[in-house]
């Protein structure tokens, strides 16, 4: 009879909380923009990072379809992996978007390639919900461009179990040759070069080639420890015990904690990258109307809310930031007290000649 | 001798003559356009001129499938002959047994080498209760080879069985008759009538290993570069790398095309299970 009894709270409990993430009665969504039915039957084609939405998965809200419901406007959604690919895609010009969602450097670059198209910020009822931090930003100062989604931090992931307790919290244990073939880092060259740019303090945005060879020559002396570059791959290695060391992203951290408790996670303390991913709208985006819609929806409280839950990276909306209901509601690792915030650089699109200097001088070290 | 095609059977032929234009001859010729341009779309051999940078992963392509190619052939021939060996019902058996991996995706199949290879997957879990050390097998040079072979043998085995299962047993008994001792039997008659179908199984083989992308990623832990990789890491880099992209892609197919002729020179006659070129 008791034991029935336990069986019935724990699933009301486990119901209750599906429902009300966030705070909210997910049946019902109080929406505070304007939205109309005026473009129902277009399309808007959106293009994301992949697993950077709510899409519906256990109980959360599909926001996709939400807003299908309630414009009418059918959502066409696909991903990309970095930001280069993205900025591939837009710029052969075989395909058009109406909403992307790049970071900070790449919106620089596509500013400055008259890529994108302006955003009337006073038209979206719920722009008022940026927190002001995140307003004004280096990549567009005047906000005109851009409406920020998500802020991240890239920090080192470890396992105890394997490392044991005592690391130092600095990006030096990933040359540390007591942990060799246990070490993962990041299959791009801009985070990958930013790991050794860290340790050598170097600007992560030198325009000097003589900064980025000595950050590839320590790239490449850090091959005898490395396990294997990767991107996604991350969360199966650490998650298992494959590997024991591997720097990034925050938000992801907290992702593989929930699967493997053992994962432990530092900012190390020379300083490390901070991003932003913002909503932007290309130059050759089709339906610009439905688009402004979608931002909007994207701001509203709920929806906001449910995406920072899923995506689990830190959140630029200050409602979110505020409720208490909130998942990560003052997660240390996602917002930081002032004391314990890491020194943080923004990476800022590169002159083209250096760029190339160093995608190529990342062929280099792989073939080294 | 009638040489001329018929009407109906050219008809017949259209919808894969159209197809095989439009994205085969076509893509080909875009992606020769590239290699021989600029940004701007100007003329320039500059793109060519650049592969010298790439010689190693030129290099380490053509080591990683000459090695997997020789590997192949090592395991295939015996096999292949081992199989002509026995009752038609196990030959069957044992061919559908090559195939079966053919029926699934590739990339599915080197994905799970991840799971047997890794440093917590099946072998080194099965040493650790033995109470071995682990071994390193992933992310190792070992490793990519390894996917090769496995994704391409059949490539190597089928062309080689259907050769050799046709081979004419007459010629083996008058060889036999004539005094032959085995091993001379294989070096003389065997190999020779057999040749056909090898080079076409290294051929088949060869060409897949050389200008893979997949494997050395997964398999070799991301830390080299095959002229595959370093050609998709390229392209993904944006429009402004399609030109030295397309460079090296050329540069692949024109030695492919080149071992594809020089393997023809040695297959002679277009018997069964030959490469036509």
């Amino acid at each position: 009879m008791k034991k029935s009894l336990a069986v019935i709270t724990v699933i009301t409990i486990i119901i209750t909380l599906f429902l009300s993430g966030c705070g909210y009665e997910y049946v019902e969504l109080n929406l505070e923009g304007t939205y109309h039915k005026n473009l129902a039957g277009t399309d808007l084609y959106v293009y994301n990072w992949g697993e950077y939405i709510s899409d519906g998965a256990d109980e959360s809200i599909d926001v996709n379809k939400e807003f299908e419901k309630l414009t009418g406007i059918k959502v066409h959604y696909s991903n990309f992996e970095s930001n280069e690919t993205m900025y591939s895609q837009i710029k052969s010009g075989g395909v058009s978007y109406d909403i992307i969602i790049p970071s900070d450097y790449m919106i620089q670059r596509l500013i400055k390639e008259d890529m994108l198209k302006k955003i009337d910020t006073s038209s979206l009822v719920n722009y008022h919900y940026i927190a002001d931090e995140y307003k004004g930003l280096y990549f567009d100062e005047k906000d005109e461009y851009s409406v920020p989604y998500n802020v991240g931090m890239v920090g080192i992931i470890y396992n105890p179990t394997l490392t044991g307790d005592d690391i130092d919290h600095s990006w030096n244990v990933l040359w540390d040759k007591q942990y060799k073939d246990m070490v993962l880092n990041f299959n791009n060259p801009r985070d990958a070069f930013m790991t050794a740019q860290m340790k050598l303090g170097l600007d992560l945005n030198s325009e000097k080639k003589s900064d980025w060879d000595k950050a590839a020559k320590l790239l490449i002396e850090g091959k005898k420890n490395l396990q294997s570059y990767v991107m996604d791959e991350v969360y199966g290695k650490m998650e298992t015990g494959e590997a024991a060391i591997s720097p990034y992203y925050a938000g992801d951290y907290l992702t593989m904690v929930e699967n493997n408790p053992d994962l432990e996670f530092f900012y190390p303390e020379e300083g490390t990258n901070i991003f932003v991913d913002s909503i932007c709208i290309p130059s050759s985006a089709q339906n610009y109307e439905a688009a402004l819609m979608y931002i909007d929806f994207l701001l509203e409280p709920q929806i906001a809310c449910a995406n920072a839950e899923y995506i689990g990276y830190a959140s630029p909306h200050t409602d979110v930031i505020n409720n208490e209901e909130y998942y990560y509601y003052q997660n240390e690792i996602l917002y930081p007290d002032e004391k314990d915030i890491p020194k943080v650089q923004y990476y800022h699109n590169i002159k083209d000649e250096i760029r190339s200097y160093y995608e190529t001088l990342w062929i280099d070290i792989k073939l080294f | 001798m009638k040489n001329k095609t018929s009407f109906g059977s050219r008809i017949i032929a259209a919808p894969y003559i159209v197809w095989s234009a439009i994205f085969i001859i076509v893509p080909l010729l875009i992606m020769i356009y590239f290699a021989l341009t600029d940004q701007n779309g100007v003329f320039t051999i500059a793109n060519i001129a650049q592969i010298g940078k790439y010689k190693k992963a030129f290099g380490i392509s053509i080591l990683y499938a000459a090695i997997a190619t020789v590997i192949t052939l090592l395991l295939a021939y015996p096999m292949a002959y081992f199989m002509t060996k026995i009752k038609i019902s196990s030959q069957r058996m044992i061919l559908l047994i090559v195939m079966l991996p053919m029926w699934m995706n590739f990339l599915i199949r080197t994905y799970s080498w991840i799971t047997i290879l890794a440093n917590t997957g099946l072998i080194n879990t099965f040493l650790g209760k033995l109470g071995i050390a682990p071994l390193r097998l992933i992310n190792t040079p070992g490793a990519v080879i390894l996917g090769m072979v496995y994704d391409f043998i059949p490539y190597m085995i089928l062309p080689i069985y259907s050769v050799m299962s046709k081979l004419d047993k007459s010629l083996l008994e008058a060889a036999e008759d004539l005094g032959s001792n085995s091993f001379s039997k294989f070096r003389r008659v065997i190999l020779p009538l057999t040749r056909s179908g090898i080079i076409s199984g290294i051929t088949m083989v060869f060409v897949p290993s050389v200008s893979t992308f997949y494997i050395s990623q997964k398999l070799g832990g991301n830390k080299t570069m095959l002229i595959g990789d370093a050609i998709e890491y390229l392209y993904n880099l944006g429009p402004s790398y399609y030109n030295v992209a397309s460079a090296l892609s050329l540069i692949l197919m024109l030695m492919i095309l080149i071992c594809l002729a020089i393997m023809n020179k040695f297959s002679g006659d277009d018997e069964d299970g030959g490469v036509i070129l």
